[in-house]
């Protein structure tokens, strides 16, 4: 189980993204955390795995306080959250299997990596796993030479092989077509029930995470301001989440609003 | 087309342009007729030049071929040179690339060493170096090793640098979040993505230095320059050819195999 | 490990594909390079003893370099050196470049019947091939020490280098507008004259300016083989174990070239 408490991040530039969030993820649910652009949603994520450094709060991953660990001790951690990107963060000029093994690298010597000798029993499962994700067969493709869809399956498939107790998803369809997102989100819906794990997912399309996650969390300004199941996130939640609660009343097109919206937050 | 090529022709005669062709022109010529009086050069011998030339190059047809076995040994270490010479400087380059890439150098002040570094090293020819290392390490092999070890090290560095600068960071952000070593990240991260830069930065240095490691032997630096020296002093014009024939051929089989190399590794 | 290998087969294991068609023909590839480094140090018989030597003579020679010397004869030497340098880069660049422009068209494939393709092609290898010392040497033989030399070596050396981008600038031309030329009866000159020229002139210039920089820094050590130039005097500095004077010449060597580049850096733009 993940356990968030009132973590904060302020960047050195002086951006609050995270304005104390808490929040508890379990059994094999499947979370969506929406929100406009810079709402803080990617620096949640990082921060869970300290990909970027929280400056308070707490992280709990069952008995382990994520946030008390030194470098050593942390990188154990991380074997146990696996992490998807929405630019899949392949290593493009490595073959298939040496990306998905690169999951594993965590239980390897470094001098057994570095002769890309990893145990038989994983290389066995990398196998599985590929077959699973629909890539049987690609092992030995170059990265680079793969579409879209299939680099951020190779992706998934480096964070299945990890065996995590959690998967962190940042974006995973934003660099991909309709349909293949949605046979993405498929996939990972997939794997929380098959290998019986929770996913926290950063999602922009809003309509994709009602079909998928089984609890929405609205994050806006670096705060938690929606948490629910997917039919409770009405007009009035999308309000709330997408332009800080005031009516739409008298505005222009919505999506128009909503873009205005996102480029003064940019600014 | 035609009326295309037309227009073109019409902008290139506008008057300032004209003008501005004639004074290029005429500051080209100029500097040239300064520059050649000013060489003071005897006209005697700019005019015996064709024919001593065409003498020359009778005196060393045909190639002494039973030559071949003698300055076989200084052609092996001609390529020892290069490569001993290349592979240093790759290896010295290495931490100062890293200085020299914006996104590696600890500071502005390393930023800035490093590309001192980079532009001395490579502003100083090839011989110059050579000449300083003989007087260090006396003549032979190894001063010129040195020479074209420091002559390389401002290119390599220059280049691998741009490989370092140009790394996709989210690629090592992946690595590192499945759990891997500092080290693991270093080989599954950050090597693949700066090997093509690495290995054509080598090769193709290798390709330059083969050439480079002809002619250090001038100043006494090894290598088959001292042959050619040699033969040239003692007007053994036959050797002469039969020496820039092997080092046409070794000249072409480095530039094949480095842009063989090169290929295969994108 | 025989164990770890068992298991390994066991469960299934993988090999890495390689570029070099397989594992075995890649670890002969390695190995070969290594064997060659190896062969190569154990060869020039590189000691830890005249390393350490030669660190010695490097404090000696930073000492007698430092500080660089500049009395008013020796100011006079170096400046009649470096005149003497400049002045071969020009008229070397100017040569070459118009011997190069008949090279460089009778060179381009698309011009030209494939014999004289062939013969200036071997011309433009042989000129790459040699360094520009070695072609100074043989110079230097053939008419006397002298910039004389120094201008025939550059010459020559720029040759190759101009006469292969002019003949692939020439490849790669619009034959459209060749085609425009013919079709209104144009004769081959003409063709050249109205449909290769304009396309190529404005590369012709920047080439030219780019080459004259390669032939600066290439005139102050022409000298070193006796062609004239700086490099006689820092030759000579060397010789008579003058090493103040030599960092003196060492360093004008290293301001001219980075204002030669500098400045063509500044004139190719302009020009393009
Ligand atoms: N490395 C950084 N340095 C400084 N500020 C940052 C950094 N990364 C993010 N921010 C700021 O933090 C805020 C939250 O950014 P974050 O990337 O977490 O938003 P997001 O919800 O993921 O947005 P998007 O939907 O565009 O991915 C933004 O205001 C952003 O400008
Ligand atoms: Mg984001």
């Amino acid at each position: 189980m993940l356990t968030v408490s009132d973590l904060h991040k302020t960047y050195e530039t002086g951006d609050e993204a995270l304005g104390g969030v808490s929040m508890e993820v379990s059994g094999n649910e499947i979370v969506a955390i929406v929100g406009p652009s810079g709402a803080g949603k990617s620096t949640l994520i990082r921060c869970i795995n300290r990909l970027t450094e929280p400056t308070a709060g707490e992280v709990w991953l069952d008995d382990t306080e994520i946030t008390g660990l030194d470098t050593a001790e942390l990188r154990k951690a991380r074997r146990d959250m696996g992490m998807i990107f929405q630019e899949f963060n392949l290593v493009e000029r490595l073959t298939v299997m040496e990306n998905v093994l690169s999951g594993r690298l965590g239980y390897t010597s470094n001098w057994k990596a570095l002769r890309r000798k990893f145990a038989g029993e994983d290389v066995q499962r990398a196998y599985e796993i590929l077959d699973r994700v629909g890539l049987g067969g690609y092992d030995n493709s170059r990265a680079d030479e793969l579409s879209g869809g299939q680099r951020q399956r190779v992706g998934i498939a480096r964070a299945v092989i990890q065996r995590p107790k959690i998967l962190l998803v940042d974006e995973p369809t934003s660099s991909l077509d309709p349909e293949t997102s949605r046979s993405v989100m498929e996939l990972l819906t997939d794997i929380a029930t098959d290998d019986d794990i929770p996913v926290l997912i950063n999602i922009h399309e809003i309509d994709l995470a009602i079909d998928y996650a089984d609890r929405i969390v609205g994050l806006s300004d670096g705060e938690i301001v929606f948490e629910g199941p997917p039919e409770a996130l009405d007009e009035e939640g999308r309000d709330v989440i997408y332009r800080g609660g005031e009516s739409r009343v008298g505005r222009a097109a919505p999506d128009e609003t909503t873009d205005s919206l996102t480029t003064e937050k940019r600014e | 087309m035609a009326a295309e090529s037309d227009d073109r022709e019409w902008r290139r005669f506008s008057p300032t342009q004209r003008a501005l062709r004639a004074l290029g022109v005429g500051l080209a010529v100029a500097a040239f007729v300064v520059s050649w009086r000013a060489l003071d050069i005897n006209y005697e011998y700019a005019a015996t030049a064709p024919r001593e030339t065409y003498d020359l190059l009778s005196r060393m047809y045909p190639p002494d071929l039973g030559y071949v076995t003698e300055i076989l040994p200084p052609l092996i270490e001609t390529i020892h040179i290069s490569i001993l010479g290349t592979a240093f400087a790759v290896l010295i380059s290495l931490p100062i690339a890293f200085l020299a890439a914006e996104n590696t150098s600890p500071n502005r002040a390393t930023y800035y060493l490093g590309k001192f570094i980079v532009s001395f090293t490579r502003s100083v020819n090839v011989i110059i170096w050579a000449l300083i290392f003989v007087v260090l390490f006396g003549s032979g092999a190894l001063a010129g090793v040195l020479a074209i070890a420091v002559r390389s090290i401002g290119f390599t560095a220059k280049l691998i640098a741009e490989g370092i600068e140009e790394i996709d960071h989210g690629q090592v952000e992946a690595i590192r979040a499945t759990g891997a070593s500092p080290f693991q990240v270093l080989m599954y991260a950050i090597a693949p993505q700066i090997k093509p830069a690495f290995v054509g930065v080598s090769t193709y240095r290798w390709d330059i230095n083969v050439r480079a490691s002809t002619i250090i032997g001038f100043v006494g630096a090894g290598g088959i320059g001292v042959a050619l020296t040699t033969s040239i002093n003692s007007f053994a014009w036959d050797n002469v050819l039969t020496i820039l024939i092997a080092i046409l051929g070794v000249v072409v089989f480095s530039e094949v195999f480095s842009a063989y190399m090169r290929r295969k590794v994108r | 490990m025989s164990l770890e290998e068992q298991t390994s087969t066991e469960y299934g294991s993988w090999e890495r594909p390689s570029a070099f068609y397989n594992k075995y023909i890649k670890w002969v590839i390695y190995g070969l390079i290594v064997v060659f480094v190896v062969w190569s140090m154990w060869d020039i018989r590189i000691s830890f003893a005249r390393f350490v030597a030669g660190i010695d003579a490097a404090v000696d020679l930073v000492q007698n370099m430092v500080p660089p010397e500049l009395t008013p004869r020796k100011r006079e030497l170096l400046v009649e050196g470096l005149v003497e340098s400049i002045n071969m880069s020009i008229v070397a660049t100017v040569i070459g470049i118009l011997i190069s422009l008949p090279v460089g068209f009778l060179a381009a494939e698309n011009l030209m019947p494939s014999s004289v393709y062939y013969a200036s092609r071997g011309v433009i290898s042989i000129s790459r091939s040699f360094h520009e010392l070695i072609v100074a040497i043989v110079a230097v033989k053939a008419v006397g020490f002298g910039p004389l030399a120094g201008v025939i070596a550059l010459s020559f050396k720029t040759i190759g280098f101009f006469g292969k981008l002019l003949a692939e600038e020439l490849e790669d031309i619009d034959s459209g507008q060749l085609d425009a030329i013919r079709a209104v009866g144009g004769s081959r000159f003409q063709v050249l004259l109205y449909g290769v020229l304009p396309q190529v002139l404005p590369r012709i210039v920047g080439l030219s300016i780019y080459r004259w920089d390669i032939n600066i820094r290439h005139s102050t050590v022409v000298g070193i083989v006796g062609a004239g130039g700086i490099g006689v005097t820092l030759l000579n500095s060397f010789q008579k174990y003058d090493y103040d004077f030599s960092l003196t010449i060492i360093l004008a060597i290293v301001a001219i070239v980075l204002v030669g580049e500098a400045v063509s850096a500044i004139v190719r733009r302009r020009v393009q």
